[in-house]
């Protein structure tokens, strides 16, 4: 079964994202860690899109797509068609380093490709589309 | 003592991070949060703690969070955070750690 949702680009919609994901995987992912682990990594691929990308400009919009047909993977699909923000090409900082400058971002994307097992990046009718994909024990 | 609740993310992080910066203009004191009642925490939660270490560090004071749900802590564990931040079971740990300082 697929399920979209759509995203206005502000961060108070998050809880809503939340939500629809949590609802949305509920029968295929019963454990309740893992679970909980894709809700936290697709809130991270969101926030992220809607600050770096977005500028948190509601005005724009961005499209979750889960597909929970495989018993065993779970496939989201995040279609955007703002500045590409690719987090294979970033490179997490160190923990210690957040520490000594004060940072306060740089952690989600460390929390993404600790949790999804793959994430690849590819272009579907002139929108970029972040593919993730979560093994299901 | 600080006392946080529900569910911290992107966008209520600056809330957590204005409550904290609070505290230190408040009092130079170790400060204590309980966050017994929280229930979702995303990195830009965990980037507010990480972010206030060093700052807790100059003035010679301790920032101890304690209280954290299984699922939360997890979230703390995923990132390996225990070697940065101090983190106590409940309040009696907590208070147990500050008086062993």
């Amino acid at each position: 079964m697929k399920r979209r949702h759509t995203i206005a680009c502000s961060l108070s919609n998050l809880k809503g994202v939340r939500d629809f994901i949590r609802e949305s995987i509920s029968e295929q992912v019963t454990n309740n860690i893992t679970s909980e682990d894709v809700v936290l990594a697709l809130d991270e691929m969101c926030s992220n899109l809607m600050i770096h990308a977005h500028q948190c400009n509601p005005d724009h919009t961005i499209e979750l797509m889960l597909d929970t047909t495989n018993p065993n993977c779970l496939v989201v699909e995040i279609t955007d068609d703002g500045n590409a923000f690719d987090i294979n090409a970033f490179r997490e900082p160190e923990l210690n380093n957040l520490v000594n400058e004060k940072r306060k971002g740089g952690l989600g994307i460390r929390l993404v490709k600790s949790i999804m097992d793959s994430i690849e990046y590819f272009e579907r009718n002139g929108a970029k589309v972040c593919r993730l994909t979560k093994k299901i024990q | 003592m600080l006392t946080i609740s529900g569910e911290i993310d992107a966008s209520s992080s600056i809330d957590l991070d204005q409550a904290i910066a609070r505290c230190l203009t408040e009092s130079k004191n170790d400060l204590l949060i309980d966050c017994t009642a929280l229930n979702y925490i995303s990195s830009a939660g965990l980037g507010v703690f990480m972010s206030y270490v060093e700052e807790f560090k100059n003035r010679q004071s301790r920032m101890i969070i304690f209280g954290l749900n299984p699922r939360v802590a997890h979230t703390f564990s995923l990132l390996g955070l225990s070697d940065l931040l101090t983190v106590a079971e409940n309040r009696t740990e907590a208070e147990k750690i500050l008086n062993e300082a």
